[in-house]
């Protein structure tokens, strides 16, 4: 049964699994109790375009990938402080122009061949061992970064305004938490892939909002669900042979409805 | 004209978002120990007023002062307690983690809270009668309890001067007395409190002086307001005699 872990594709994959989930985890609970899952979804698409600049100039991918999220980010979050009712329009433009323009660059890379596939749709039986380790410096950033100024993100997520008038800098905190989502984006294009990395932000987190009311416990509920989806969904793509990105998202899915469902009965 | 028993200092301040003039040539200045019910119309610009003066708005021409200095710098030293919002219900959150908030200030980045900010929180807590909901998740109180917390959180940094923004919008008449009651024992011990509200008739048992706000701002020291500013500042008569004491806020004609 646990002949595949005699895999080193495979060991690789479950600790990149387990690397992403608890990324996830930490900062989809703050993307999804600031409601800020379109602006998750943004970034990813965005980061599209930097993708296809890397693959036009000879990059590795992923530097792309990080520079047009960080960029992204900083973009949809600066609107977002400005004037949060054009947040929505600037989140779609600054979506489809990212994709439009890492199609573009691919057009015009003629010659050189890169599965774009594996970066819409994840690839984490391709993970190469340095990506484990660039994951693991992007995990530890994101936990140290979230122990230390948790007591402020809890406060500019629950009231913004009373934080800023308790001398929070807001707006500085507001960046560093887009950055956070902008990194994490990246760790999960490899994984489940730009697509799809709304629902592993949202779902684990959204799930244990249904067990507890403590922002800390949601997050670790969430990493923990988020490890539970990966591996069982990297298992099951193995043993059907099916792409594993989107196996992993319907696992979490699956698990959500059936959340819902189990909440739903307990109120009748 | 400043000294130092002066707490609040607007000088002639304007404020619009973009052609949309909300405040214009708005002079106010309020002394320590007062307690002002701030009265208007909705949309008169009540709210920006106190975001004005806790400097979370920059006014486009004039200066606030707020404790003697700039807002940004002083305001750590005021409380403010809210306007009800949806998403301040949805949250997940614990009255204790709410309350302890209001100590967020007092703490800089990377430290966290204290045995002491606990044992001040805890104290909060009796004084409000909320001790028993401590671990409660905010969304399953009432308004009247989670407007006790708001105020909690505002109360535990011991602030000199108190902001509130219609605080009594989700409660009952019963729930209001006695949060009037309070900030007026509050107000007896030395705080300055600033009451936004648009039951004129409500506090006026308990107000000292009076600013009415519809995009300009007049105020009144002596608690007394007469039929013409009243009609100044809501563009219409209105009936203000609603219940308390009906003198202290009409004179006699």
């Amino acid at each position: 049964m646990f002949d595949f872990l005699h895999f080193d594709f495979m060991r690789t994959a479950l600790l990149s699994g387990v690397l992403v989930s608890v990324a996830c985890g930490v900062v989809g609970s703050l993307v999804v109790v600031n409601r800020l899952s379109a602006l998750s979804g943004g970034i990813a698409h965005a980061a599209y375009g930097g993708l296809g600049l890397a693959v036009f100039l000879r990059w590795p991918p992923l530097l792309g990938a990080v520079l047009f999220s960080l960029a992204a980010s900083g973009v949809m979050g600066y609107v977002n402080q400005r004037n949060k009712e054009r947040s929505d329009t600037v989140i779609g433009v600054v979506w489809a122009a990212g994709m439009a323009f890492g199609i573009l660059m691919i057009d015009v890379s003629k010659g050189y061949y890169v599965d774009m596939m594996s970066y819409l749709f994840g690839s984490i039986l391709a993970v190469p061992w340095s990506s484990v380790v660039f994951m693991t410096i992007l995990d530890i950033i994101i936990i140290v970064t979230v122990v230390l100024l948790f007591k402020e993100f809890v406060g500019i997520s629950y009231d913004e305004e009373f934080s800023l008038i308790s001398g929070v800098p807001v707006k500085i905190l507001y960046y560093i938490l887009v950055v956070l989502i902008a990194l994490s984006v990246v760790l999960l294009i490899r994984v489940v892939g730009l697509i799809l990395v709304i629902a592993l932000f949202t779902i684990p987190a959204s799930i244990a909002e249904m067990f507890t009311k403590n922002l800390k416990r949601i997050m670790v509920i969430a990493s923990a669900l988020g490890i539970v989806f990966t591996i069982s969904g990297l298992m099951l793509s193995y043993f059907l042979d099916i792409t594993s990105g989107a196996t992993i998202i319907l696992t979490a899915v699956s698990a959500y409805g059936l959340a819902l469902l189990g909440k739903k009965l307990k109120l009748l | 004209m400043t000294d130092s028993s002066t707490v609040i200092q607007l000088d002639k301040v304007s404020f619009s978002y973009g052609n949309n003039h909300v405040l214009t040539n708005v002079s106010l200045s309020v002394t320590a120990g007062d307690f002002v019910g701030v009265i208007g119309p909705n949309g008169g610009g009540k709210t920006t007023l106190l975001r004005l003066i806790l400097g979370v708005l920059s006014p486009v021409t004039g200066t606030v002062a707020l404790l003697g200095g700039s807002p940004e710098k002083t305001r750590i030293r005021a409380g403010y307690v809210p306007q009800e919002t949806s998403s301040n219900k949805l949250f997940p959150i614990s009255v204790w983690d709410v309350v302890l908030m209001g100590k967020m200030g007092t703490r800089g980045f990377f430290h966290s809270y204290t045995k002491q900010d606990r044992q001040q929180v805890a104290a909060m807590l009796e004084e409000l009668n909320i001790h028993p909901l401590k671990d409660k998740s905010i969304g399953d109180l009432s308004g009247g309890q989670r407007q006790k917390v708001l105020l909690a959180r505002a109360l535990v940094s011991d602030p000199q001067i108190l902001f509130l923004d219609e605080p009594t919008a989700s409660i009952d008449t019963k729930g209001q007395d006695e949060l009037y009651e309070y900030l007026l024992h509050k107000n007896k011990a030395g705080t300055t409190v600033l009451l936004v509200t648009h039951n004129v008739g409500a506090v006026s048992a308990y107000i000292k002086s009076i600013a009415c706000v519809n995009r300009e701002v007049f105020f009144h020291p002596d608690g007394v307001l007469d039929e013409v500013t009243i009609t100044k500042a809501y563009g219409c008569p209105v009936d203000i005699i609603a219940h308390g004491l009906p003198h202290r806020v009409y004179h006699r004609h």
